[in-house]
């Protein structure tokens, strides 16, 4: 992957070496997300992974230009909730790490571990502007699904930002099952493993263990209970979301976001009070379950309008399409959403939430995740023309572009397989 | 003996023939004037729509549409067009300054607006697979075994999924909806019109015709030959026992055919002889025998004959390219055609040979890697198969979500063929959506097209339908409008949302 990398570099007619150069991206329409709004004919100027500035002042001598006339420059887009990395192929079992049903540790389980940088995932998002993502596995024993990481769409070795940026659990049905049958089972699961980690270690004296965790898990919710790290809770129904939230009444450290939570509008003022975030799916409007028969496509605007922080990811699309993240901002616009908050719900709204507020936003100091648009980034027909991961073009290419290559003319003297895209 | 058995079954009449027989009839007599009066016996046959459709058109207001951008469905893109819809039916489409619209007539100014053909999903599951998804609802494929041809999914309809009412939303007129793919034959699919009913048969679309739904490589293999959990567990355990067992099946169906064939043959034979006038030299006619016997039927074996006869259209669940290479020789064979292949992830590379073949790729645009017959999608598939030489491409959902917007995968889909360097045009990209889709459905002459004399079964959108802002505004099925989406009102909300939370919300 660094070898693709570097290779890409020289693409630019660039040495190695410029990668520590400036480069100063000239003439675009700038999306910043911070104060400064949207730049017409704007110059962004990056150097050593960071960005320098942002503004109209001309670029700095000396630095290698990229003309971005006519074009959008925005930050690069961050997956909420994403699986790229932990399955290859979701239905074969060797080729996916995404849930450890047979493991009897689960809050133990850091996706971060399960990561595979070379998945073919990634370069397939990366090239549709996605260059950062929280990934996490799945409950496969119980209510919860392990550590979530940020990772970087790089490809490199060294793609991990951060291990333990959230922690995720399940309510509401799923939860239920999870959990021996009722929501009531799965509420006092969720508390008994809070209790367990807060006894943690006095109460597991004399080689004892909780009431529900063993040792190990008991330790690795600490930073959850303790509120460094945020608890995430996959929750839909309106009744369930207000259940949850009573959690911040008895565990007042702790700090949650709520996933999916597809009747919240109905219960916005209430998530908006609490100060919680929310990452929802706005396109789900089917009743497809008893939990979620007041879902609407409007849901991500009414919560929006409410107050409420809202990012926008679809955990049923998280592994090979986490790319469908573009679509679902676009239509939550459709809906109601203004465009500046639907566009900071995949960038600025989820690095944030996930504590990295250099990333999602172009202001000095911010890393140098940036993206060059043929046209509106939300539009389906618009798609990116360079992507800057820490200030570094990556390959425009993926597995999916040299397939697309190797067909795009049949029936040649020799057979495919002799061509290399 | 199974003559008396079939009685009740037994179809008209001794004069017709058993392709056209309707309606079911316990019998009858026929005796050509000037015969002798002994009955002769009845033909044997059986009614092909059963189950007919008891659609009606809702009422419907002549309207003109005018100052649209309109694409015709055909390929073709009109500038501040206009289309006048009467009695239901699609009677001018054109230049807005080339028409004349006629006096008093209800007008619609689409200035900003974008107006198109219905869409046309060619893959759903809706009714059968119906929200919510429950276990009680689970009645989308007949797993039972892996030939299930004599399940029809229209059975299986529940006409109050909310899913309908979506996909109205999204400008979705017409869908075909189909059994799953655990099995080789998953049994017949159905044709529907868009519109709100009362049963499956109100929705029917009148005049179309039957489908088989067919599937390749790993979900039959899985479910049949690994599924149960024992080893092995049955077959198809591998794709060369997939390919077996359509052989097997279709191999049934040609003899099954050939007993049919030779009973009609022998029954005119023999009616002709019984029919026959008495010998002019005032001899006595000689005393027809018993007419000969129909073959027992086979309800499983009647849809792959329908199919076998050119009636039923085969549409075959494939992903691999190599697999629809298999089938396509299968289909030669036996001497049948396979009218669309479904999911096609890999149809790119085989993009020729399915044009070649009259095939239509029924495609996603972005779907892939879910498993490894998956794993080689592209999203430049759907573009690629348009491209070949008479390509046939349709953009379909599979899918409750997705059928709201195949506006919006056709867009991501011809962004990127575009990109790829390919030159499609919005107007040509529409035919996925609707003029393809009818086609392979074989109502292209009722529907699919915005041409005088089709059925009004068009969309008003907010404004271009490949963008991501676009809605639709009104949507006609037959000129009636089933959605209005500045009117809750005319907004279906099915039996089942009364009462719960969200009811006649917009959705």
């Amino acid at each position: 992957m660094i070898r693709k990398l570097l290779f890409a570099a020289a693409l630019l007619a660039a040495p190695p070496a410029a990668l520590a150069q400036q480069v100063a991206i000239t003439g675009g329409r700038i999306v910043t997300n911070t104060p400064q709004g949207v730049i017409e004919n704007g110059t962004v100027v990056i150097n050593n992974g960071r960005v320098v500035s942002v503004g109209t002042a001309a670029a700095p001598a000396g630095a290698t230009i990229i003309d971005a006339s006519g074009k959008w420059v925005t930050p690069g887009l961050f997956a909420a909730f994403s699986r790229v990395g932990l399955t290859e192929i979701p239905s074969e079992d060797p080729a996916n790490d995404i849930s450890a049903g047979g493991s009897k540790f689960q809050a133990s389980l850091h996706a971060a571990d399960s990561f595979n940088p070379d998945d073919t995932a990634i370069d397939v998002n990366r090239i549709e502007g996605f260059t950062r993502a929280a990934i996490v596995g799945a409950p496969g024993n119980g209510l919860f699904g392990g550590y979530g990481a940020v990772v970087d769409f790089s490809g490199g070795f060294d793609s991990i930002d951060t291990r333990q940026a959230f922690m995720l659990a399940e309510l509401g049905e799923g939860g239920a099952s999870a959990a021996g049958g009722s929501r009531a089972a799965a509420w006092t699961w969720l508390l008994t493993a809070i209790d367990d980690s807060k006894a943690y270690p006095r109460g597991f004296e004399d080689d004892g263990e909780g009431d529900l965790l063993i040792r190990k898990e008991a330790v690795a919710l600490k930073p959850v209970v303790e509120g460094r790290i945020p608890l995430m809770v996959e929750v839909h129904r309106a009744a369930d979301i207000l259940q949850l939230l009573t959690l911040r009444q008895r565990e007042p450290r702790m700090r949650l976001i709520l996933l999916g939570a597809t009747e919240g509008w109905r219960v916005a003022d209430q998530i908006a009070a609490a100060n919680v975030p929310v990452i929802v799916n706005p396109l789900a409007n089917l009743p497809d379950r008893f939990e979620i028969l007041a879902a609407t496509l409007e849901n991500a605007a009414r919560l929006s309008a409410a107050g409420v922080t809202v990012a926008i990811a679809d955990p049923g699309e998280a592994s090979h399409n986490t790319r469908f993240i573009q679509q679902l901002a676009g239509n939550a616009v459709a809906n109601g959403m203004k465009w500046e908050d639907a566009f900071r719900a995949i960038t600025s709204v989820p690095a944030t939430m996930y504590g990295r507020a250099d990333l999602g936003v172009l202001r000095a100091g911010a890393t140098a995740d940036v993206v060059i648009w043929d046209g509106d980034p939300l539009e389906l027909m618009s798609s990116p023309d360079a992507v800057y991961i820490d200030g570094v073009a990556t390959p425009m290419e993926s597995r999916q572009t040299k397939l697309r290559d190797r067909y795009m003319k049949l029936n040649e003297n020799k057979p495919q397989a002799y061509e290399r895209p | 003996m199974h003559l008396l058995k079939l009685i009740p079954f037994i179809a008209v009449a001794a004069a017709a023939c058993a392709t056209t027989a309707t309606s079911p009839n316990t019998g009858g007599t026929a005796s050509p004037p000037g015969e002798p009066t002994k009955p002769l016996a009845t033909r044997v046959s059986y009614a092909k729509d059963p189950y007919p459709s008891t659609y009606r058109a809702m009422p419907a207001e002549d309207v003109f549409i005018r100052n649209a951008t309109v694409l015709d469905g055909l390929g073709g893109m009109i500038d501040r067009g206009a289309v006048l819809i009467e009695d239901g039916k699609i009677t001018a489409i054109g230049s807005e300054a080339a028409m004349t619209m006629p006096a008093g007539i209800k007008t619609i100014d689409a200035a900003g607006k974008w107006v198109t053909p219905g869409i046309i999903d060619i893959h759903s599951h809706l009714g059968a697979y119906p929200s919510p998804g429950i276990g009680a609802h689970q009645d989308g494929n007949e797993v039972s075994g892996p030939v299930t041809a004599e399940v029809w999914v229209e059975h299986s309809i529940w006409p109050h999924d909310p899913g309908f009412t979506r996909a109205m939303a999204g400008g979705v007129t017409a869908m075909q909806i189909l059994p799953g793919s655990a099995n080789l034959f998953g049994g017949r699919g159905v044709i529907l019109k868009n519109v709100p009913g009362r049963t499956a048969q109100d929705m029917k679309f009148p005049g179309a015709p039957y489908t088989l739904k067919m599937a390749c490589g790993e979900n039959p293999k899985r479910v049949y030959g690994y599924g149960s959990g024992g080893f092995p567990g049955g077959a198809p355990y591998s794709r060369m026992g997939n390919v077996a067992g359509y052989r097997e099946a279709w191999q049934k169906a040609s003899e099954y055919k050939r007993k049919w064939d030779k009973y009609e043959t022998d029954f005119d034979a023999w009616e002709k002889k019984a029919k026959s006038p008495a010998p002019a030299d005032g001899q006595k006619k000689e005393d027809p025998k018993d007419p000969p016997s129909p073959p027992d039927r086979n309800l499983e074996l009647d849809t792959l004959m329908g199919v076998l006869e050119g009636e039923i259209l085969v549409q075959h669940h494939c992903y691999r390219a190599d697999e629809m290479a298999q089938v396509i020789d299968l289909s030669k064979e036996f001497g049948y055609k396979v009218s669309a292949f479904h999911h096609g992830v890999e149809a790119y590379k085989i993009a020729d040979k399915l044009a070649a073949n009259g095939i239509c790729g029924a495609l996603w645009a972005d779907w892939w890697g879910f498993k490894a017959e998956a794993y080689d999608g592209i999203r430049e598939n759907i573009p690629l198969v348009h491209q070949a030489q008479n390509g046939c491409a349709i953009v379909h959902s599979d899918d409750a979500y997705g059928i709201q917007r195949l506006n919006q995968e056709a867009a991501k889909a011809l962004a990127d063929g575009n990109k790829a360097g390919l030159n499609i045009s919005k107007a040509e990209a529409w035919t996925w959506l609707s003029r393809n889709p009818a086609k392979a459905l074989g109502i292209l002459d009722k529907t699919g097209t915005l041409e005088p004399g089709k059925s009004a079964d068009i969309v008003i959108w907010s404004g271009d339908p490949f963008s991501s802002y676009t809605r639709a505004d009104l949507v006609f099925v037959d000129g009636a409008v089933t959605w209005d989406r500045a009117n809750l009102n005319s907004q279906p909300v099915v039996d089942f949302e009364l009462g719960q939370p969200g009811e006649g919300d917009r959705k």
